[in-house]
């Protein structure tokens, strides 16, 4: 799985700098190098640009993985350069763009968007299969989440807007309760969707407050 | 009886039952809904009061359905789970109960995505099918999903839609069982212009005895001009207008457009009411409500039964 990244608009991410002349750049040598969006090419761009916009660019790095506890070490290391500078623009996904944060005391703007945490379908295609509930129901349905794969969520589905395996929302996105139907019938199975889903306990994802977990090895 | 509506008692009584659908306003003005509510008053036994239909903003089903109640008019409330969650949902049935409102549709909603206000969030805390199980949790045991306690009675007669054109075409009709299970009371159905494979469906609905156990509606949209037969085979999600239909209109041309836009709708009426297991029609008339009369007098449903 990747941390899925897509570039903000020069535009937005200039928005966020119109405080700042000297700017420090951080790219990620993991997930945004492997997609293009924040590896040494794309920070080695974007210091150009800044440039060509009138900003000062102070120095810049790749951190190896950028959302380590070892961010700590590599923003020492460039201290004096971090120092000089107004304000950091952080090229990899929002994990790390939060971890530098944590170890400087100057500004952290993110130049990307963090999508999702992604699934390799096949070679540079990804696609969101989890959101992280706390709670996984996919026992029930053939292993396949419908509160991700089902763009209402549904728990019961699917909708009157199914038709010939796609979602009303996107002619491209396959109806994830037709995938459902269609395994659990390979199965024999369907007559486990009989089975009226239970209210979903949300306490344990997003809005149960932010998680944290201290694990014992 | 489980509350006593109108609605209920019409289809308890046998009667093919006639709904249709009155569309709030983007505004303010309590006229919009009182209108409508005067157009359908005599032809319809019940009129449902639309909830953000197609994820656009408009004055709120609890509020329509008051000011349609105030007039005398019996409404139907339609409460989708996209913008609201348990919470909210659970507290607009107590406050529906307390205003009189007896009949309640239970639907999940047309995604944030076809509206006036896409990048909302949606809510999507539960579906229709769990939302109906709600519903009949707070009427049946009178206690709250937490398991709390209700005080006063919650008298409710609960709808659902279901939709015999969507796919997978032969899970539709285990869908409309568990809606049945959940504890639905009746059924409203989207469109039906495709009457042969409405009629397969309901072969496969009443094969399972579930008429037996639902009253089921089907629903009907008087088209108004061949544009709007096209725009809804071509862009309307589970919504199958066949060609033969748009064929007709479009020959029509424009000044005969409406004329032949009730006759399609009346020919349709009276496969309907053949068919075995359908209880009502629910007329759709969106933006063309002032049809509504008409299409119900010439299809020799009028008058409507009085039942005290």
């Amino acid at each position: 799985m990747l941390s899925i990244t897509q570039p903000k608009k020069f535009e937005k991410v200039l928005g966020f700098l119109k405080r700042d002349q000297k700017v420090f750049l951080v790219g990620c040598g993991t997930c945004t190098t492997i997609q293009h969006t924040g590896g040494k090419t794309e920070v080695l761009a974007m210091k150009a640009k800044l440039e060509e916009s009138g900003k000062q660019v102070t120095g810049w790095m790749v951190i190896p993985t950028a959302c380590d506890p070892l961010v700590e070490d590599a923003v020492l290391e460039k201290a004096a350069e971090i120092n000089a500078s107004d304000a950091i623009l952080a090229m990899p996904c929002s994990f790390g763009v939060q971890t530098v944060a944590l170890y400087t005391k100057k500004p952290v703007y993110p130049a990307l968007n963090t999508m999702f945490i992604g699934k390799e379908q096949s070679p540079g295609k990804f696609n969101e299969v989890c959101m992280q509930c706390g709670g996984c129901i996919i026992a029930n349905t053939a292993a396949i989440c419908p509160i991700v794969r089902c763009a209402k969520s549904l728990f019961n589905g699917p909708c009157g807007g199914s038709v010939g395996g796609k979602c009303e929302v996107d002619p491209n996105t396959p109806c994830g309760w037709q995938q459902i139907i269609d395994r659990l019938t390979e199965q024999g199975r369907l007559d486990q969707l009989e089975e009226i889903m239970k209210l979903k306990d949300w306490n344990h994802s997003l809005w149960g407050g932010p998680r944290q977990i201290t694990l014992e090895y | 009886m489980k509350a006593g509506t109108n609605l209920e008692k019409v289809l308890a009584g046998g009667h093919f039952t006639v709904t249709a659908e009155a569309g709030p306003p983007k505004g303010t003005s309590p006229k919009v809904l009182q209108r409508k509510g005067e157009t359908l008053r005599a032809c319809c036994d019940a009129v449902n009061v639309t909830d953000n239909q197609t994820a656009i903003v408009r004055m709120s089903s609890l509020a329509g359905c008051t000011l349609l109640k105030q007039q005398g008019v019996e409404p139907v409330m339609q409460m989708v789970t996209r913008d609201r969650n348990r919470i909210a949902l659970q507290s607009d049935v107590l406050g529906a109960v307390a205003l009189g409102i007896g009949n309640i549709l239970c639907l999940t909603g047309d995604h944030m995505r076809f509206g006036n206000h896409p990048t909302a969030r949606g809510v999507f805390d539960m579906d229709s099918i769990q939302l109906v199980r709600v519903l009949k949790t707070m009427r049946d045991e009178k206690k709250f999903i937490s398991g709390d306690d209700i005080s006063g009675d919650v008298p409710l007669f609960i709808g659902a839609a279901e939709n015999p054109f969507a796919d997978p075409f032969e899970y539709r009709v285990l869908r409309l069982a568990k809606k049945v299970a959940a504890g639905a009371d009746f059924i409203q159905t989207q469109a039906v212009f495709d009457v042969e494979k409405f009629q397969r469906w309901m072969k496969m609905v009443v094969d399972r005895g579930l008429d037996k156990q639902v009253h089921i509606l089907a629903g009907v949209i008087p088209i108004k001009a061949a544009g709007m037969a096209k725009y809804m085979q071509t862009s309307v999600p589970g919504v199958s207008v066949p060609q033969g239909i748009v064929s007709r209109m479009e020959a029509a041309g424009k000044e005969n457009a409406k004329e032949e836009g009730v006759k399609i709708a009346l020919e349709i009426i009276e496969q309907l009411r053949n068919t075995p297991g359908v209880h009502g029609v629910h007329i759709m008339a969106v933006g063309w409500e002032d049809i509504v009369p008409e299409v119900v007098g010439k299809a020799g449903l009028l008058p409507r039964p009085v039942i005290d």
